[in-house]
């Protein structure tokens, strides 16, 4: 038996010194076991992107580690791959570019590096694009390009903070099915970021509920719905019976920091 | 319109187009690289623009006095007015373009494994490239200023000096053929830059973030 492909262990976090100090994180821990993809949801200020910040090593954690293949992480490195929400592409760069620009550290031929990207392009359906700057591509497009350059350098894990929050709720449905059917193809540890519950139990085999600041995991539901898994299967009773349990979960962390009387 | 016959018109503008290109070129030789080195690292930043941020209030027209003392009437005197006028606004301008560059781009190289001189060189430069055109066009319209004041002051040729030649004769179509030529050289040289910008900074053209 292999050990888990990525955990964190007793993740603390705080921002600030002394009475001004703010928890963000108090003592989260988790695993990840090989090609599993996991979501931490909860609400917003809970913590779930400091963590991802924090295993992308672009945060630095004040306790606690972060570990890929039993390995503690030291800064950022090309084992995480990172899609953010906004700003993720380089708008001098073409479609292409953005893509081979990620394949330049790897050792392979120009014409290999062109092979790859022109491939994971491809694979998000947006071969005819290459040429294209980002900044004639709508957001979904871009989000597109973002994921397949993630891929095309294999990371061991790939870290996703809220991908498709800034997309409409239409492009935002297509971007999930096309994330699942990617996914389903090409197996990956994947750890996303998510407030939409929906979103969350459509995409993941396993869902991580973040208690309200500071942020630890509350709630761990692996989502046993058989893959691949299509649109229609959103209307069906196991994922509103998913969807409920999630949501009753989060709401109650919502219920001890919100003014809103119910 | 006998100066434009007998070449004076044409010497003059372009004695003042040499020294404006030269004055403008060694400031921003300097001005852009300590600009982004400032925008990017805190250090620099501290040490820097303090001083930079004093010394940009003191009027570059003060200096012409000193800058006569220390470097004499001849060309040296010209350059370092329009650099004293021009570099510490550049570093300034340079810095907050820099600093406008979206913290994501930078994330983004260090998770593709880049280390810091390639983030600069590969990511921040290009990413505030544009920013840092339109910061060289707006600051070369202020040096036009900067060189005109030091060829009223003391110099032996030039637009500057044509006028206030003509002042002398009160010579009023003259100043004012110094003026308007003044002012169409800027505007070529700034439409020049604009169109340069343009085919450089293509991608930014269509840019939604």
């Amino acid at each position: 038996m292999t050990g888990p492909k990525f955990s964190v262990v007793g993740l603390r976090k705080v921002f600030g010194e002394d009475e001004r100090a703010v928890v963000a994180l108090d003592g989260a821990s988790f695993e990840l076991v090989e090609n599993e993809f996991a979501t931490l949801v909860g609400t917003s200020g809970c913590g779930k992107s400091t963590l991802l910040m924090i295993a992308a090593g672009l945060e630095e954690e004040t306790e606690g580690q972060v570990l890929v293949n039993g390995t503690p992480i030291v800064g950022p490195g090309r084992d995480r791959g990172m899609v953010f929400q906004t700003y993720t592409l380089f708008p001098w760069l073409t479609v292409q570019n953005n893509v081979e620009f990620a394949l330049r550290a790897e050792p392979m031929s120009k014409a290999e590096r062109r092979r790859v990207a022109s491939e994971h392009l491809a694979l998000v359906g947006l071969d005819q694009f290459a040429d294209s700057y980002p900044g004639q591509l709508s957001g979904g497009m871009r989000q597109r390009v973002a994921i397949a350059r993630a891929l095309s350098y294999r990371p061991e894990i790939l870290l996703m903070d809220e991908p498709f929050g800034a997309l409409d709720a239409q492009t935002r449905q297509l971007m999930q099915e096309l994330l699942t059917r990617v996914w389903e193809q090409h197996r990956l540890t994947v750890l996303f970021v998510t407030h939409d519950i929906d979103e969350a139990v459509f995409l993941s085999d396993r869902v991580l509920v973040m208690t309200n600041r500071p942020g630890r995991i509350k709630l761990d539901v692996p989502i046993q719905l058989e893959r691949p898994r299509r649109f229609q299967l959103i209307s069906s009773i196991e994922f509103l019976e998913y969807k409920a349990r999630l949501l009753a979960s989060v709401r109650e962390e919502s219920l001890k920091t919100t003014d809103v009387a119910v | 319109m006998e100066l434009g016959r007998d070449g004076t018109l044409e010497s003059a503008a372009w004695e003042s187009f040499r020294r404006i290109t030269i004055g403008f070129l060694i400031s921003t030789a300097f001005g852009v690289p300590i600009g982004i080195l400032i925008g990017t690292y805190r250090i620099a930043e501290a040490a820097i623009e303090p001083p930079v941020g004093f010394i940009r209030y003191m009027p570059a027209v003060a200096f012409v006095p000193l800058s006569i003392v220390w470097f004499g009437v001849g060309e040296n005197q010209k350059y370092v007015l329009i650099f004293i006028g021009t570099f510490f606004q550049q570093v300034l301008m340079v810095m907050d373009d820099v600093k406008r560059v979206p913290r994501e781009y930078i994330d983004i190289g260090y998770t593709l494994g880049l280390k810091d001189p390639r983030i600069l060189l590969r990511i921040i430069f290009p990413a505030s490239a544009p920013a840092i055109w339109d910061t060289l066009r707006i600051t070369l319209g202020w040096a036009w200023t900067w060189l005109v004041v030091a060829e009223l002051v003391a110099a032996p040729n030039g637009l500057g000096h044509m006028i206030l030649t003509a002042q002398r004769y009160f010579e009023t179509d003259t100043i004012f053929l110094g003026i308007l030529v003044i002012g169409l050289l800027g505007l070529a040289m700034d439409q020049t830059m604009k169109i340069i910008g343009r085919r450089l900074f293509r991608w930014a053209e269509t840019q939604r973030g």
